[in-house]
């Protein structure tokens, strides 16, 4: 999302906007483009469990949420700007919603729908992935088993806020580094400590 | 009691072990060697015709001095009755049952899901890979009670291996239904589907652990 500054640097094209100071360019644009996102946030609705009944509400009549300018599902990752993950997500399925987040072109969101997939839940069993946090970057958790679509809607209005804020001065926002295949995107000790049983799954450590 | 108990003892005299009644329904036990062929004289004697399988499942309890057990839940569709049939596989032997495959073409995949969750082998199966496991998964057999809740690896290693794992790569030829044109196929397609779109299966050099 480089602005051509007038002349190269050279350090590269965007070299003269990443060490440039916000200005009243700078935020003026921003304040365009990130307004055009918000506004027009195209879903990727990646439903595993409940929660997608959940979500299949918001989006139906009642809660509607072609206000926020999603009713656009993009049921391909390459047409899409949030990644929508509405339930579990075993390991089975995590290299699947690696790829699709690979495919999905920048600028691109997650928002993380309900208890299992932001933390594994009560599924705190061999097969789950304790958070879709420990394989793809999440930028807004909707707590709820499942959430209601006013969780959800407010979740979406969160990364609303979150959008708003970007600045094209900071480049970092959407630096991303495409993982090869198996690579872990936190160090193993923290997905150890992200996925260590909590609350009442501590006592289920019951074997012969 | 199910009439049936009383002609299995007839016809196979000391294969039959103990029967008894359970909330309505009858279960038998039976040797382990010849169970296949007295499911199939179940399944095909004129007066029994339990030709529905409904399940095959296995059962390991708690105590453990008792056996596995596996289980075929039978139901004749003519006659509307069920029969539940169970084979005892103690601990310390093999675990390793003849398949009902070739009686019932459906126990394929159920088979497939007992082997995948306890580990028990059945001669003959055509085709016996986990199923709902992926085929390198290598913690054991999850429904054993001497498997841990949460698996055997910390998370981390089971985050990486399952992120290992090639999402294209589960499917067996035999469960593509380009199986069928296999031979009417390009060359080089042929070539690919034989090996190349498996991809490389990277625990697979690792041997396969016992439970």
């Amino acid at each position: 999302m480089g602005v051509k500054p007038v002349g190269t640097a050279p350090g590269g094209d965007n070299a003269i906007v990443t060490q440039m100071s916000p200005n009243w360019i700078t935020t003026r644009l921003d304040f365009l483009v990130n307004w055009a996102r918000a506004n027009s946030l195209w879903p990727m609705p990646f439903g595993t469990a409940c929660c997608a009944i959940e979500f299949m509400a918001t989006a139906a009549s009642r809660f509607d949420i072609s206000r926020f300018g999603m009713e656009r599902l993009g049921y391909s990752p390459r047409q899409a700007d949030v990644l929508l993950c509405a339930g579990r997500l075993p390991f089975k399925l995590a290299p699947v919603i690696r790829r699709i987040y690979d495919q999905m072109p920048q600028p691109k969101w997650v928002i993380s729908m309900g208890a299992c997939a932001s933390s594994g839940g009560i599924f705190d069993t061999y097969a789950m992935t304790q958070g879709i946090d420990t394989v793809v970057p999440v930028d807004v958790y909707v707590p709820g088993c499942p959430p209601r679509p006013e969780g959800l809607l407010y979740g979406i209005l969160l990364l609303h806020k979150k959008i708003k804020g970007e600045t094209m001065v900071d480049k970092a926002i959407r630096e991303e580094e495409v993982l090869r295949r198996g690579a872990l995107r936190l160090p193993p000790e923290l997905i150890d400590e992200v996925s260590e049983p909590f609350g009442n799954s501590v006592h289920q450590t019951r074997s012969a | 009691m199910n009439p049936s108990v009383e002609a299995l003892r007839r016809e196979f005299g000391d294969k039959i072990g103990r029967a008894l009644e359970s909330c309505g329904d009858t279960i038998v036990y039976v040797d382990v060697g010849s169970a296949r062929e007295i499911l199939g004289w179940l399944k095909d004697a004129p007066d029994q015709e339990y030709n529905y399988l409904i399940d095959v499942t296995a059962v390991e309890y708690r105590d453990p001095e008792l056996p596995l057990e596996v289980v075929y839940l039978l139901f004749s569709l003519r006659r509307k009755v069920q029969l539940c049939v169970k084979i005892s596989l103690p601990k310390d032997a093999k675990l390793e049952v003849d398949s009902v495959v070739p009686l019932w073409q459906g126990a394929n995949w159920l088979e497939r899901e007992v082997f995948d969750m306890f580990g028990i082998t059945f001669r003959e199966h055509p085709d016996l890979r986990r199923i709902l496991m992926w085929e390198t998964y290598s913690e054991g057999y999850p429904l054993r009670k001497d498997f841990p809740l949460r698996g055997r690896l910390s998370r981390a290693e089971q985050v990486r291996r399952a992120l290992h794992a090639n999402p294209e790569a589960h499917y067996s030829l035999e469960e593509l239904s380009i199986a069928e044109a296999y031979n009417d196929l390009p060359e080089d397609m042929r070539r690919r589907l034989a090996s190349g779109e498996r991809d490389e299966i990277p625990e697979a050099g690792g041997k396969r652990t016992d439970g």
